[in-house]
């Protein structure tokens, strides 16, 4: 059991001296929190980014590392609709086009949910109402935030419908979830979730429960509207692949935190961090011998009630002794820049990480 | 939908037939093993054979199983005559036969009775849905509440405490000691405000215990609910959560309230026995008890019909609310 710590018991309060944000998305040190019977479980524990209209950011990482605790506590659905005591808690900044999230007025949040910021789940089967037809779910979601008749929402999702690939979809328009397969349920989810054009799309995992020739599509799909609609997309997978393609940034997060930061091809050509190039060769490709064996990450993901002391990844690290004094083992590594716009949080000094690369990992992929 | 209510109808015509079957069957073979002579049991141990032997001939006892499983079969829809053994009685359709004990004849009794039972248990059901799934809502909104805590502390009792508890606590309290009511059944036809001062306290004892299940479902399928991703999605459009909640999550929580709600009346129409003989109304319960206990073998069948046509009736309405509610069965 973890005793809430006291800056933990500060958390919720606005952290009033810290300036606006200017970028279109910017999160300051968010961490979410959960009460449980085991002990607070820090699934966030202090990430911080930003994003810029236009562009795309993959947040990557394995399960439990927090990515889609992420884009839930950046849409707000953490704290709306929560019941009972266990409440979770949140903490740190998020500027979405100059209003912080977290100490807004929860009203304007929510008008801003589904308008201003989107969401497109991981599996389009369950995230749609089993008992409302695809139609009246998207008319719902354009009525929230303009004032029409239904006929005109109806043709307005007509429209998108038809924009995301769906055929004949003014008669699809009334089919129900379970009669489309899972590439129209998601081409659809895509449909309800830019029906009011967000300038922020959020994608969790959104080809995961797809299979691969639908994923290439759904992929094609996201990048296509984005380029149309101009909006921000945060693309949030286990994949690397998904963000090969579509990601202008990359975020490696490993326990709730970010570890390494970056332009997308510096982070795939020239990472920094021990657990980005284990996620590099665990990763499956065609380029490669077909003999050769995948590396992978050995352990498993730490748990979030007692994240490992110093480094997170260090009981993983095959690197972790090469820094003096047993630092890894006892202070955490704060994100350091390595290169432009690219950070790691390492305590490995930038030549011996360099070194390893170039050496050890690199010549497997 | 049409084509999914036709096989309904269908279904529920085919279950029909199956159960008269199923309760001549009863009829048939249970005084069999049981070593009770029906005829001997309709005139009394103390008739003289000759008497027995007419009333076996009239009842047709003798003849083959067939023949005797048509002439019952025939006489719920059509009407039957008893001619053998000289003197010629007609029954009329629905024919039931006629008392062991009383020679009357079951099926006017049954309708007499039906209309009482029918009351009881369609204006508990309102009660009880009102506030069972009020309760159960509420809960599952405030779970670990003050309130929560109570409504289900309420709920357990409801569940745990019998009917004759309930129903002798509330008559006590309410109609002797405190003289609001007097607890007397007074026909609809009489009275309407006479019925309904009568029928108060049996609803609300009844609804009590049916209020307390439903709570506790509707609380479990309500918090269920509320962790489905498609009310995660209700949410990331920016549906206000008053609307989250009577629009998306309420209609899912009602699938499994309907299916209770469906057995339950059915069961209840069929009689309530406890609450009847409680209350001492003259409803479908109170009688066949009577019956059970005279081994008045015609009226038990009646009410088993009764009941059963009742079940069939109620699942029918839930079927095709459910069908109305939830697409995918439409398929099924």
């Amino acid at each position: 059991m973890t005793e809430p710590s006291k800056s933990e018991a500060a958390m919720g309060e606005p952290t009033a001296a810290s300036p606006a944000s200017t970028s279109f998305l910017e999160v300051r040190d968010l961490k979410v929190h959960f009460p449980t019977d085991d002990g607070l479980v820090k699934s966030v524990d202090g990430l911080s980014f930003q994003l810029e209209k236009g562009k795309t950011l993959g947040i990557v990482g394995e399960s439990g590392s927090g990515k889609s605790v992420t884009s839930l506590g950046i849409m707000g659905l953490h704290t709306a609709g929560q019941y009972g005591k266990r409440k979770a808690r949140i903490s740190g900044e998020i500027w979405l086009k100059g209003t912080e999230l977290l100490s807004a007025d929860p009203e304007q949040v929510r008008k801003m949910r589904g308008r201003e910021m989107a969401m497109i789940f991981q599996d389009p089967l369950s995230a749609l109402h089993p008992y409302y037809t695809i139609g009246a779910q998207i008319v719902e979601a354009y009525r929230i935030h303009h004032d029409v008749d239904k006929k005109t929402a109806r043709k307005r999702a007509v429209e998108m419908l038809d924009r995301v690939g769906i055929p004949q979809p003014d008669k699809r328009v009334d089919s129900y979830p379970h009669e489309f397969s899972g590439g129209m349920r998601q081409r659809a989810m895509i449909a309800m979730s830019l029906v009011n054009n967000p300038e922020l799309l959020i994608a969790d995992e959104p080809t995961t429960a797809l299979d691969v020739t639908v994923q290439a599509q759904i992929l094609d799909l996201i990048r296509d509207l984005q380029k149309e609609f101009g909006s921000a997309v945060i693309v949030i997978t286990h994949d690397l692949g998904v963000v090969a393609e579509l990601a202008d940034d990359i975020l490696v997060m490993y326990g709730g935190r970010c570890v390494e930061r970056g332009p997308a091809e510096k982070v795939f050509y020239e990472p920094r961090h021990p657990y980005t190039w284990g996620l590099l060769g665990s990763m499956p490709r065609l380029d490669r011998d077909q003999q050769e064996r995948l590396i992978p990450v050995k352990g498993s993901p730490p748990s979030l009630i007692n994240i490992p002391s110093g480094c997170a990844f260090n009981p993983r690290c095959p690197y972790a002794d090469i820094p003096k004094d047993n630092i890894t083992r006892t202070v955490r590594p704060e994100l350091t820049e390595v290169g432009g716009r690219h950070w790691a949080a390492c305590h490995m000094s930038q030549e011996e990480r360099q070194r390893i690369w170039a050496e050890e990992i690199a010549p497997k992929l | 939908m049409l084509a999914y209510l036709i096989r309904r109808l269908f279904a529920a015509a085919v279950m029909l037939v199956v159960i008269i079957l199923v309760v001549f069957g009863i009829f048939f073979l249970i005084p069999k093993w049981a070593g009770v002579d029906i005829a001997t049991s309709f005139v009394g141990k103390q008739a003289d054979p000759a008497s027995v032997e007419a009333v076996r001939q009239k009842l047709g006892l003798a003849d083959p199983v067939y023949s005797q499983a048509w002439e019952f079969f025939k006489g719920i829809f059509v009407g039957r005559t008893y001619s053998g053994g000289g003197d010629v009685t007609h029954c009329a359709a629905p024919c039931f036969g006629y008392s062991f004990r009383s020679e009357q004849a079951v099926w006017p009794v049954l309708t007499d009775r039906f209309p009482v039972t029918l009351g009881l248990a369609l204006g508990a059901a309102v009660l009880w849905l009102v506030f069972g799934v009020a309760a159960g809502v509420l809960s599952a909104l405030k779970r670990g509440s003050l309130w929560d805590r109570g409504a289900m502390l309420v709920a357990l009792s409801g569940v745990s405490l019998p009917i004759y508890f309930t129903g002798m606590l509330a008559l006590t309290v309410v109609s002797f000691k405190l003289d609001l009511l007097d607890g007397q059944f007074v026909p609809i036809s009489h009275s309407f405000s006479g019925w309904l001062g009568g029928m108060i306290l049996p609803w609300i004892t009844l609804a009590f215990l049916y209020a307390a299940m439903y709570a506790r479902i509707t609380r479990a399928t309500m918090m269920e609910i509320l962790g489905e991703d498609y009310i995660r999605t209700a949410r990331a459009k920016g549906l206000r959560e008053q609307v989250v909640i009577r629009k998306h999550a309420m209609r899912s929580t009602m699938t499994p309230i309907l299916t209770m709600l469906g057995m339950d009346l059915g069961a209840l129409i069929g009689g309530a026995i406890l609450t009847e003989t409680t209350f001492n109304l003259p409803g479908l319960g109170q009688k066949v008890l009577d019956a059970i206990k005279n081994q008045d073998l015609p009226f038990i069948l009646g009410v088993t019909l009764i009941t059963s046509l009742a079940v069939l009736i109620a699942n029918l309405v839930v079927d095709i609310l459910y069908a109305v509610i939830d697409p995918r069965v439409r398929l099924a």
